[in-house]
């Protein structure tokens, strides 16, 4: 009887140890594990590309002050996600998101395709002060975004740490990176060519803060938030939206 | 590291751990040059380390309900940064997280752990320095925690923010305390362990394994402060929900549910229940909680039959959580009317009570279709608070009105009419809290998807949090009712210690002596 084995077990404290990390362990390996070795979990994008080093510099500012607190990066399966924020995010489109943003919370709204969708000046402004914009806004105010230079010397270790878990950057991305950083907020670099060369003819190289004369950390949030959905083209070309008056929900494609 | 970091984040982390690791270094040699216990110190259980604890859980609580009162505060005006990096919402919001789960749950988790270990077991501690590097090196990781976040050092992952030097100290604590617990069991004079043990103990051991996994990460450097996560995208995710939700599981119920144990009937004076719906609940906790975390990722890029599994897990999780929340109140059967006039007893009784509540919410919001609509709302937020606030605090609130006159040795609290004001500040507060977030999420949730009859969506996003300003008023002066409930049980429990006499017949909880175990069943 189960309760008689239990009389056993918990008589015993190296016994009962065991059997805790034994039954708990098996959830688990059953659901994480998989994740790693079946193939179609993640789709398969050929035309996915790695963020710049700008990009990145941007993202681990978004993450530094926590913007994902507030702002989801996952467009659900549901009809009317779709319909306010474009096509549902597919598995690939953070292969590359050390770790992922997705979010848990919307107290503002999903941002996995906000790139493109607003002016750098628009966003500019309303990093700033978002009352400046939109007059009912509750985000804070990141003015120190504009007045900050950005750190660009530990780019070269960042790129590195990136791949080292597994994101494909090529030797010539690492050993560039401070440089491509600069060259993207500053189109008459010399650089930007081989930044161009190294990272695809689709990479914005702008004056991402309005200020030709320094790369601040708004140059590198602004390149970030406008590459957001970006990175490849598999959700705009393979997505059918099955759409369905009694249920919101939308069919996922493999599902 | 205060010097040689390579930027100042880094460095100022350094500072904190160089300031705390000399203040640890002298309390620690002051522990040290005193005498070794005597034989008849030996007798005694060791309580130091315990009466420590509790102080440290009720500043980190103070201090973590706070800022949460803060962050509730600025979604509503957000101009309460007054334009300070640090003091921006997504800074602030892990130190409100971090400082009331680890910090005021975590160092009463410790602590209570401490006193029940040597009770249950009839023994002291193996010795005296262990606990004290285990309790304050916690406290230094929730120091150089809460210090990075507003410091903008954050790993991003939800409740797992810390960089990867605090989280590799924190496997050197936990691993320590893992085997200072074991250590004492191995010494008790009882046959049985206890099930409040099995409780802490799973704690313990699963705390340890998401944690280390969690965490996985290379740093840039290690002269600075940031790592980049093993894991990426769609494995990520499920990773850190598999945490996330086992945080949850595993830090905030079973941990608690080890307290209710030992607390909640030696308080009624009665046995537990049923010693078999205790064996039942904590191996179907223990079994499937670790399923669940998948459905905190319904409808999104991960693959359909994991969130499918992880729905049907949490259903079924239902039946050990109200077995432990039903354990507990019938054990109170035969004791309601100490319920009624004890409000120490009350808080715990309150504490089955939303534990048994949050369960089931979270096993319905868990349900696909629900979740479509809760998922990205104040419900979650709501959720959650029915749990930390009605569950969590409120066992701890009753259990430190009960072991802080045992373990000091006072006749009873300095004040009885003050605990009767802060439980129904309390539930007063939590209320308010737990209406406005619910009637905030469902409200969100349906503008979201409200479609005009030409097919297009009626609400812009602007107009649905336009429309939360009023919720979020709301729970922001229901958090601080619970604030100010939380400061009262400080001010009460300081006053119990300087000023209630001591009570004349103490040995019974402070000599290792007879067992303290609420009997009944449980050693049947």
């Amino acid at each position: 009887m189960i309760f008689t084995l239990h009389n056993k077990i918990e008589r015993n404290s190296i016994v009962l140890a065991l059997g805790i990390i034994a039954v708990s362990a098996i959830g688990g390996l059953v659901e994480i594990a998989p994740l790693f070795t079946i193939d179609d979990t993640v789709e398969h994008a050929p035309d996915m590309r790695v963020y710049t080093p700008l990009e990145l510099a941007g993202r681990n500012i978004y993450i530094r002050e926590g913007c994902y607190a507030c702002h989801s990066q996952m467009i659900r399966t549901l009809k009317d996600e779709v319909d306010r924020y474009g096509p549902y995010s597919r598995a690939v489109e953070s292969q590359y998101d050390h770790p992922m943003l997705w979010g848990s919370k919307r107290t503002g709204p999903d941002l996995a395709r906000i790139g493109e969708k607003y002016s750098d000046l628009w966003h500019t402004r309303h990093l700033v002060n978002p009352r400046d914009v939109v007059p009912q806004s509750i985000m804070p105010a990141y003015s120190w975004l504009l007045e900050n230079e950005l750190n660009t010397t530990d780019l070269r270790g960042n790129l590195k740490a990136m791949s080292r878990v597994g994101v494909p950057y090529e030797d010539s991305m690492i050993n560039l990176a401070n440089r491509d950083a600069v060259a993207q907020a500053t189109p008459s670099s010399d650089d930007v060519a081989g930044l161009i060369a190294r990272y695809g003819p689709a990479t914005s190289v702008r004056v991402f803060d309005g200020d030709s004369q320094r790369v601040t950390e708004m140059d590198a949030v602004v390149a970030y938030l406008q590459i957001l959905g970006r990175l490849t083209e598999i959700a705009h070309s393979e997505q059918s939206v099955q759409t369905d008056t009694n249920d919101n929900t939308i069919k996922a494609e493999g599902s | 590291m205060a010097l040689a970091g390579h930027d100042i984040g880094f460095q100022l982390q350094g500072a904190v751990i160089v300031t705390a690791a000399l203040v640890t270094l002298g309390a620690l040699f002051s522990i040290r040059s005193q005498p070794e216990a005597t034989a008849e110190e030996l007798t005694y259980y060791y309580d130091a380390p315990i009466k420590a604890g509790i102080y440290l859980s009720l500043i980190w609580a103070m201090l973590g309900m706070f800022v949460g009162v803060w962050v509730a505060l600025l979604l509503a005006y957000p101009e309460l940064t007054f334009d300070y990096a640090w003091a921006s919402l997504g800074r602030l919001r892990p130190v409100h997280t971090s400082g009331v789960i680890f910090g005021f749950g975590g160092n009463a988790l410790i602590a209570t752990s401490f006193h029940v270990v040597q009770r249950t077991s009839r023994t002291r501690l193996p010795d005296q320095l262990s606990p004290w590097f285990v309790l304050l090196g916690f406290n230094l990781f929730c120091l150089v925690a809460a210090t990075g976040y507003l410091l903008g050092i954050t790993q991003s992952k939800e409740y797992a923010e810390p960089e990867w030097y605090a989280d590799i100290w924190l496997v050197i604590v936990w691993v320590t305390y893992l085997v200072l617990y074991l250590r004492t069991l191995a010494r008790r004079q009882e046959p049985h362990i206890y099930v409040a043990n099995w409780y802490y103990l799973a704690f313990i051991l699963v705390v340890a394994v998401l944690h280390i996994i969690n965490n996985l990460a290379v740093p840039v450097s290690f002269l600075g402060s940031k790592s980049y996560s093993l894991f990426s995208g769609v494995q990520d995710a499920m990773t850190q929900w598999w945490y996330g939700h086992n945080a949850v599981a595993f830090f905030l119920t079973s941990g608690f549910l080890g307290m209710l144990y030992y607390y909640l009937p030696k308080r009624a004076e009665r046995p537990i229940y049923s010693y078999r719906m205790s064996i039942i609940s904590f191996w179907g906790i223990t079994f499937m909680y670790m399923w669940a975390g998948s459905h905190h990722l319904h409808y999104t890029a991960l693959p359909q039959w994991v969130q499918t599994l992880g729905v049907t897990f949490s259903v079924m999780l239902l039946v050990p959580s109200w077995g432990s929340a039903g354990n507990a109140l019938m054990t109170l059967n035969g004791a309601w009317h100490r319920v009624r006039d004890d409000a120490t007893l009350r808080f715990m009784m309150v504490a089955a009570v939303f534990y048994g509540i949050s369960t089931f919410e979270g096993s319905f919001m868990a349900i696909r279709p629900v979740n479509s609509l809760s998922h990205y709302t104040d419900w979650t937020i709501g959720h959650v608070h029915a749990g930390v606030l009605g569950w969590v605090a409120f066992i701890v609130f009753g259990t430190f009105y009960s072991l802080v006159p045992w373990i000091w040795h006072r006749e009873r609290m300095y004040s009885l009419i003050l605990i009767e004001v802060h439980f129904w500040l309390a539930i007063a507060g939590t209320i308010i809290y737990l209406i406005a977030m619910w009637n905030a999420g469902i409200t969100q949730g349906i503008m979201w998807r409200t479609y005009n009859e030409s097919g297009t969506l009626t609400y812009s996003f602007l107009e649905s949090f336009v429309a939360m300003h009023p919720y979020y008023v709301a729970r922001a002066f229901g958090g601080f009712l619970f604030l100010v409930g939380a400061a009262l049980a400080f001010y009460n429990i300081v006053m119990t210690v300087r000023h209630v006499p001591l009570a004349r017949n103490v040995t019974n909880d402070a000599s290792v002596g007879p067992l303290s175990v609420p009997t009944g069943e449980a050693t049947a």
